[in-house]
């Protein structure tokens, strides 16, 4: 369980990140606590690098990252954290039962087979892939495979749930569902209360987070719930703070 | 919270298990893996079949035979591995295998069980079609010849899994064949003796782990004593071995 009133769930500090001669982030420090935590900026501004430095199988030239108090990626973590990729990174020749029985096993998820296909049969019905159950992935839509993709990550019943860009290319209907899902996990009541971090080039997605990290060229431009971004900057829809910001931001550093 | 230990016999099975479920899922594949030793070797068979044979000296397909059997499970599992390994690189499915309590060495073992077992079904047709209905003479025990195909089919899993590292795709992947497997090919015994090779190209071929296997081969038709057998296929495995703690050292957990 995670106490809202504890530390944050994933700690950033000073924060680099190198690819060749580019600086992808630069010293970034962020926090973020349980709820659902939107990561918005346009592509290419470091937002999976930050994912992925948070999983921990990013190599990074220089600060900290700290999830649930331990270091990003230490093997106590390794079951902690559900991560999905912008790649569906599942078995397109496996079923989709068949991917999640690996991974639950590689999890070490269910003392029993009886406990095993439980937790299989969970994953399939929370992402809604019941009826496709025993079809083979590469056989799947790309929104039905992403949804495989997901439905692995939820398995192990994660404390933090780190999603990059996972609606992209969906249907709103879908896309909708997806987020009430996502709520569903992070309510410490009715879900397991893990801490969700969703990454969107999307800006129309903010309103469905609890609290946004507005991004851009590799730092962070405003942490605040959408309604304070809106304040903040005297807008009355984030794509516009994000512009207010952006200009207030070349401002101060002419 | 469960502790994950390095190595895990279930993640092991479950990697294991996977493999050959993907490998199923693809029957053509399997197909090739079993159908074209077998072709080959009647292939080889046919070509000799009217060289004629100087008194009291083996046939050309008897001397040439046993080489070609620890040859093709070498090649197919090299390219194989190399081509499955490199996809689960590019697929996204290492990167999360790796951000979860996944073993390296549950990986790479598991790998190795999944392909070892295909090779054992490929080697046992091939050895049956070549020693039933092909008439190879195999003086040793021919189950021997299948311990050899399975040691050198992991020896290739091995090598496929370091070098698909280095490769970025596909096409990359399968050029390591001629660069790592040919050479072993020309300079293992089977068209030159290894003993009258050039000595630089003698101690090349000593350091060559596939050399060891065609000299296994090769022992096992023509000799009953199987101590040397046995001391080559502990070569064998021993090359396997260290080229699965080289692929271990290039499975990753963060990369750029």
């Amino acid at each position: 369980m995670v106490n809202n009133s504890a530390r944050p769930v994933v700690e950033v500090r000073g924060l680099t990140v190198v690819r060749g001669d580019h600086r992808v982030l630069d010293g970034l420090d962020l926090d973020v606590p349980s709820g659902v935590t939107g990561l918005l900026g346009p592509s290419g501004c470091g937002k999976s690098t930050l994912l992925r430095s948070v999983v921990g199988v990013q190599r990074t030239a220089g600060g900290s990252v700290t999830v649930l108090g331990q270091e990003a990626g230490s093997r106590p973590l390794r079951d902690r954290v559900g991560y999905v990729t912008q790649a569906s990174s599942v078995y397109d020749d496996l079923t989709v039962a068949e991917n999640l029985r690996f991974f639950a096993l590689v999890l070490r998820l269910g003392r029993s087979r009886r406990e095993l296909v439980e937790r299989v049969d969970a994953a399939v019905e929370a992402v809604d892939l019941g009826s496709h159950r025993d079809q083979v992935v590469g056989h799947l839509s790309g929104g039905q495979r992403s949804r495989v993709s997901l439905a692995v990550a939820l398995l192990g019943e994660p404390d933090l749930l780190v999603l990059d860009e996972p609606t992209v290319g969906l249907d709103p209907v879908l896309r909708r569902d997806l987020w009430a899902l996502f709520h569903r996990i992070a309510d410490p009541v009715d879900g397991q209360g893990a801490a969700v971090l969703v990454s969107s080039h999307v800006m129309d997605e903010a309103e469905r987070c609890d609290r946004l990290v507005l991004m851009r060229d590799g730092a962070v431009l405003a942490v605040d719930t959408p309604d304070g971004v809106k304040q903040r900057t005297g807008t009355d829809d984030v794509e516009q703070a994000f512009l207010r910001l952006v200009e207030q931001d070349g401002g101060a550093a002419a | 919270m469960s502790a994950t230990s390095a190595f895990s016999p279930t993640v092991t099975g479950a990697v294991a298990v996977r493999v050959l479920t993907q490998l199923r899922r693809d029957p053509r594949t399997v197909a090739m893996l079993v159908v074209v030793p077998c072709a080959l070797q009647t292939l080889l068979w046919w070509m000799f079949l009217d060289v004629p044979t100087a008194a009291g000296q083996p046939g050309t397909f008897d001397r040439v035979g046993p080489g070609l059997l620890a040859i093709f499970p070498f090649v197919v599992m090299f390219l194989v591995t190399s081509v499955v390994t490199l996809r689960e690189r590019s697929s996204g499915t290492l990167e999360r295998l790796l951000s979860m309590p996944t073993g390296r060495l549950d990986l790479l073992v598991g790998y190795a069980a999944a392909f070892g077992l295909a090779a054992a079904l490929q080697s046992a047709l091939a050895v049956g079609v070549s020693v039933g209905l092909l008439g190879l003479d195999v003086a040793g025990p021919t189950l021997l010849l299948l311990v050899v195909a399975v040691a050198d089919a992991v020896l290739g899993t091995a090598l496929g899994l370091f070098v698909s590292a280095f490769a970025q795709t596909e096409f990359q992947a399968v050029q390591f064949m001629p660069l790592l497997v040919i050479p072993q090919i020309l300079l293992c015994g089977l068209f030159v003796q290894r003993d009258a090779l050039p000595a630089v190209l003698g101690a090349l071929s000593d350091v060559m782990p596939l050399s060891y296997a065609v000299d296994a081969m090769q022992h096992l038709a023509t000799e009953t004593s199987t101590g040397a057998v046995w001391a080559d296929v502990a070569l064998v495995a021993g090359f396997a071995l260290a080229g699965l703690l080289l692929g271990a050292l290039t499975l990753r957990r963060r990369t750029a």
